[in-house]
């Protein structure tokens, strides 16, 4: 039997489908799209209830209302009336990032198929980060122009505390692409790693073939039970997380203060 | 960490990808499922109102309905209740009409009775005296032979009758 050698990080590789090797060419199919692929269809069967417009809903179209209404009072609560038209943006982000990172926590790898879960992936995260960060600027500049940086400057504060706090304020508005990006990709990379290493304990430890090693397999596998579920809890937060910043955000642009 | 090691290799096909799905979920999803559900729910909730709007002016309708009701059924009694004292007062009136007729009546034929009765008892007086007068002149005569003048015997009689 041989050793088993923990390599937390395997799960984060992405491998080619249907080629050798990784070449760096837009057109290359892998496991990372395959399962942006998956996220989608999972996104779009869920949502597919909504189309039946009965009056009184069943419990599939009750879901997609359900979804619907929590986004649409999201983005109502935090925009105001003119957040309607920003709703398919905030609805996309948090349907995206909740079905990768629920798909990803899944154990499908008992039947063989390892789930890539693509919002540990920062080159995902920061690029649908930048995506809001860069609607928030065009929103800001095509309603606001110029006058859209008035947006660091504090309302009713002395000149002197103007001139100091305005220059933070842009910096931490320039941060925030990167710390919206970070938050999904840092939850589900440690929460993955910590799954991975425990899973890895259950495996050792029953090789070890002695009544301590059993012990510390089962109290792993009890572990690796709760940690699945704060996991999903964790999935469901990271994405309303991005979704409500990203609608904070759009109001910034949006109303300015 | 791959996501570093491999991010040269992979970033292209990452974006592209991701930018598919993306606009799929925006456009399909986000803009095409998500207005329908969102005008499906504010129709239904609008219906639901309507309904209870509805709902609402049928009952204030029937509560009126009711109410003019309960006054057509109160102006009703009242109206039977004027009808019946009205005819109650009515018969009496006559009653009391009739009685008064009959009473004059009864009156009058006891009147005429008495009057009849006294009128038959002096007939029956005088023709009892003329007898009277006829039978003392005749047995007088018998008795005496004398005969006795009529206005005589008429003023014995009348005394005799008189002392009866």
């Amino acid at each position: 039997m041989a050793a088993t050698k923990i390599d937390p990080m395997h799960q984060f590789q992405i491998a080619p489908i249907g080629a050798d090797e990784l070449v760096a060419s837009p057109f290359q199919f892998t496991n990372s799209a395959l399962w942006m692929l998956i996220v989608l269809v999972v996104v779009v069967m869920v949502m597919w209830g909504g189309t039946r417009r009965e009056l009184v809903p069943g419990r599939w179209q009750a879901l997609a209302e359900i979804i619907t209404n929590f986004l649409g009072d999201i983005t109502r609560q935090t925009i105001g009336a003119n957040g309607r038209k920003y709703l398919p943006w905030v609805f996309t982000t948090f349907m995206f990032i909740l079905a990768a990172n629920w798909i990803g926590a899944m154990p499908f790898a008992l039947a063989g198929a390892h789930p890539f879960t693509v919002t540990s992936q920062f080159s995902v995260t920061w690029t649908m980060s930048v995506m809001s960060f860069a609607i928030v600027l065009v929103v800001g500049f095509w309603k606001h122009g110029l006058h859209f940086f008035s947006l660091f400057v504090p309302k009713g504060a002395p000149l002197a505390i103007k001139m100091f706090i305005a220059p933070i304020e842009f910096v931490s508005f320039l941060v925030r692409p990167f710390s919206l990006g970070l938050r999904p990709f840092v939850a589900m990379f440690a929460g993955h790693i910590l799954l991975e290493v425990f899973g890895n304990f259950i495996v050792q430890g029953l090789n070890a073939g002695s009544a301590a090693g059993g012990f510390i397999a089962a109290l792993c596998f009890v572990f690796i039970v709760g940690m699945s579920g704060l996991e999903l809890l964790i999935g469901a937060i990271q994405a309303y997380v991005f979704a409500l910043l990203t609608a904070i955000y759009i109001n910034d642009a949006e109303n300015l203060h | 960490m791959p996501q570093l090691s491999q991010l040269a290799l992979v970033i292209q096909s990452q974006w592209l990808w991701l930018l598919l799905v993306l606009a799929a979920i925006y456009f399909v999803v986000g803009r095409g499922i998500v207005s329908k559900v969102e005008s499906t729910v504010d129709d239904r909730d609008a219906r639901i109102a309507a309904d209870l709007a509805e709902a609402q002016r049928l009952q204030d309708q029937a509560e009126a309905d009711e109410e003019a009701w309960r006054n057509r059924v109160n102006a009703m009694r009242e109206q039977a209740q004027g009808v019946t004292a009205s005819a109650k007062a009515d018969a009496q009136a006559s009653l009391e009409a009739r009685l008064a007729v009959v009473d004059t009546e009864i009156a009058a034929r006891t009147d005429a009775a008495v009057a009849e009765l006294d009128a038959a008892r002096g007939a029956a007086l005088a023709e009892l005296e003329s007898v009277a007068v006829e039978a003392t002149q005749q047995i007088v005569e018998r008795l005496t032979g004398a005969s006795v003048a009529q206005a005589e015997a008429r003023a014995a009689v009348t005394g005799a009758l008189g002392h009866a």
